[in-house]
């Protein structure tokens, strides 16, 4: 597969303490890419070298295939965490200040603000100063002056924070339809239900080391327990197989641990002999947050 | 490079556009014409007080008769003072003048009386004194047999006249020295305020990207030097659109003041009485032809460009500084006030030493302020008006281009550390840190 953006051993230091620790990855082309860590695990540190804010003291950094160089802001488009836009300036004036500094030219950066600003049915705050809009209206404004220049690469820095369902919802439709059209997506955030409804890869960042990165699906697979639950009708309880261990057994309800060699069609085929009317039989896979707490916390008593 | 352009357009296009610029910019001029109207206003307002005085000339000295004044009339009286006063206010008069007998002709004091009810006012006192003045000067000059001619000659007037040693050297008068350090003591406090005014602006501009959030955006796009500098240009063209619509707005509001007030009242020093003293109004003109002249032979080719360097370099020194500054402060203004004392102190003092350089332009204090880079801005475009050696200027120019440039780097790299900081205090130790810190 080919990748938009690969690090190899990236190493920034701030201060003698290393906020990148060697951190390599890589980002397939046209995937929403989740880059996860608690609080000050060095994501923005990451997000600043990729976005060529600062430099890498050492390491690679590809981007589509080529180093990283002073070219590169024009295919990349950012929105940090802490959004900004100048307060005094129009909407337009400043989506094309914007854009030009991106590299377009005027007539494509008109062309492209107009296109966005009708799909989010904007057209009529061309010439409202930003500070006139509410907070929602300015997250638009915002996300416009980050993909009006169609980057190859978008990063998003905790994009849903601070709005409401309806633009969350806008905002996860206008990421999806992004990567229909080819572009790759970073997504940064502690929220783990939106990595797993969204990110079809993920990294997971902590103390400045990568400790744990590939797909989902592969990871979720990686970190299953073997765990499955039963649901099913009726007056009587169902009766165990001997080798399972039972973590918790409720009126129609069962859930358990099946030994590493396991077969679950076994275990299946053993309820299926009772007299219970099945209606669920499905695995239990840890959720991302649980690996994410579990692997971050594994991590730190390493370092201990 | 082309978008550094994009910030510096932007720069000078939303500053050069908002109202309060454009308010600041024509109101500056008109009120220093509204200024200018009122003072000549409040200096020809003459009292409306018309004052009939009687004038008792015991002596005889008056022959001559008195002349009047504009609201004050003189009648000579051949009744006594006891009579006068007896029924003053039939009379009809506001005061009695009595002129004694002159007893000795070489008496340099002479004492008049005047009888009113109040005092007289100043402009009533100064008009008696200068006229009687006259008249007892002339009659001395009959009574003592003196010719005109060689009392005129006695009172001489002195004037210095400033030669260089060496032949061909700069030939100065006292004059060129008085307009030399009026023109200097004006164009020092230009770039005073220039400095302040601009640097200031440059400063906020720096925090309200970082305050707005917009900076890590811009970060992402463009070169932090890059920004900075798009910055400094950007407020220095805005800057120098202001200073040159006042530059034409205001020699030019006030010439207009001056011929509508002039045809309305004569310049008021003309017709004040002692105020003018012995000058007399053809003297004033010649003086001011004179002055003129001189403004003339100043040497304008080298002051013009020079004040335009010096303007640049001044500017981009503090400046690039203010943003430094600016980029290391919070949301917090007055908590990063105290970090801008460093760069106003040296400001002020560069003022104190142009006003002593103006006066002693060649004291070692001001050679060496007009090398220092630092003072260099404000105190030298003060000394260009003088003949000052030709080195002096060289060394100047050289070293402030050389240290406007090292500023700028150098502000350029605690920029970029100080405005990706949020929520740290910042001290001078920090400053330096940052200096070293790699990208």
């Amino acid at each position: 597969m080919e990748h938009i953006l690969s690090l190899k051993d990236v190493v920034k230091t701030y201060d003698k303490k290393m906020a990148v620790d060697h951190v390599s990855f890589d980002v397939p082309k046209g995937s929403i890419f989740g880059l996860l860590g608690p609080n000050g695990a060095g994501k923005t540190s990451l997000i600043r070298i990729i976005t060529t804010i600062t430099r890498a003291d050492t390491g690679q950094i590809l981007l589509d295939g080529e180093p990283l160089n002073s070219r590169h802001p024009e295919q990349i488009g950012y929105m940090p965490e802490e959004r900004g836009l100048y307060k005094k300036m129009k909407v337009g004036e400043q989506l094309i200040y914007l854009g030009r500094l991106k590299g377009l030219d005027m007539a494509e950066t008109k062309k492209s603000i107009r296109y966005w600003m009708e799909k989010f049915e904007i057209t009529d705050w061309w010439n409202k100063k930003v500070e006139e809009l509410s907070k929602g209206m300015q997250q638009k404004v915002q996300f416009i002056a980050t993909v009006l220049h169609d980057p190859k690469l978008l990063i998003l820095d905790e994009p849903f924070t601070g709005l409401d369902p309806i633009n969350s919802n806008l905002l996860k439709a206008e990421i999806e339809e992004l990567k229909q059209k080819g572009t790759s997506i970073i997504f940064s955030t502690h929220r783990m239900e939106q990595v797993e409804e969204i990110c079809d890869n993920i990294v997971l960042i902590n103390q400045g080391k990568n400790i744990l990165d590939g797909s989902v699906a592969a990871i979720k697979d990686q970190y299953k327990l073997n765990r499955f639950e039963l649901q099913y009708a009726g007056d009587k309880e169902v009766t165990l197989p001997e080798k399972v261990e039972v973590i918790s057994h409720k009126a129609g309800s069962v859930m358990v641990q099946l030994a590493d060699d396991g077969n679950s069609n076994d275990l299946l085929r053993h309820f299926l002999d009772q007299q219970v009317k099945i209606t669920n039989f499905h695995e239990i896979l840890p959720s991302i947050n649980e690996i994410f707490i579990k692997q971050v916390e594994d991590s730190n008593s390493e370092v201990k | 490079m082309d978008k550094m352009w994009l910030i510096v357009k932007r720069e000078y296009l939303t500053r050069v556009t908002r109202r309060s610029f454009i308010i600041a910019t024509l109101l500056t001029p008109l009120a220093f014409a509204l200024f200018f109207v009122v003072v000549s206003l409040i200096f020809s307002y003459q009292s409306d007080d018309k004052k009939k005085i009687a004038v008792i000339d015991e002596g005889s000295i008056l022959s001559g008769g008195l002349k009047d004044g504009k609201n004050v009339f003189f009648k000579f009286e051949k009744r006594s003072l006891e009579t006068l006063r007896k029924d003053f206010k039939a009379t009809g008069y506001d005061a009695i003048l009595v002129v004694p007998k002159i007893k000795d002709l070489l008496s340099k004091t002479e004492t008049i009386f005047y009888y009113s009810d109040g005092q007289p006012s100043l402009d009533v006192e100064l008009l008696v004194s200068d006229r009687i003045h006259d008249a007892i000067r002339d009659y001395k000059i009959t009574k003592l047999n003196i010719e005109r001619k060689q009392f005129d000659a006695i009172n001489t007037k002195v004037e210095l006249e400033p030669e260089p040693i060496k032949k061909g050297g700069n030939d100065a008068t006292l004059l060129t020295s008085a307009i030399a350090a009026g023109i200097g003591g004006i164009m020092g406090f230009i770039m005073y305020m220039t400095v302040f005014i601009y640097g200031m602006m440059v400063m906020r501009s720096v925090m309200e990207e970082k305050t707005n959030r917009i900076v890590e955006v811009m970060m992402s796009t463009v070169r932090p030097f890059q920004l900075m500098l798009g910055k400094i240009i950007g407020v220095g063209f805005v800057g120098l659109t202001q200073v040159a619509i006042w530059a034409i707005m205001i020699p030019l509001l006030l010439t207009i003041v001056q011929m509508v007030m002039g045809i309305d009242a004569p310049p008021p020093q003309m017709q004040m009485p002692g105020q003018a003293g012995n000058v007399n109004p053809d003297d004033m003109r010649s003086m001011m032809s004179l002055a003129m002249n001189e403004i003339g032979h100043i040497n304008w080719v080298l002051i013009v460009p020079m004040f335009v360097i010096y303007f640049l370099g001044g500017y981009f020194l503090y400046s690039s500084l203010f943003a430094a500054v600016g980029s290391a402060m919070g949301d917090d203004l007055g908590e990063g006030q105290a970090l801008t004392i460093p760069i106003t102190i040296p400001v002020i003092l560069a003022l104190y030493i142009m006003m002593q350089a103006v006066q002693a332009p060649n004291s070692s204090l001001a050679v060496f302020a007009s090398i220092f880079p630092l003072f260099s801005p404000i105190v030298m475009p003060a000394r260009l008006a003088f003949a000052i050696p030709a080195w002096q200027i060289v060394v100047s120019v050289i070293v402030l281009i050389a240290t406007s440039i090292f500023f700028v780097w150098l502000s350029g790299r605690i920029y970029r550390v100080g405005i990706l900081l949020y929520g740290k205090k910042v001290n001078l130790a920090e400053f330096v840190r940052w200096i070293f810190v790699k990208d």
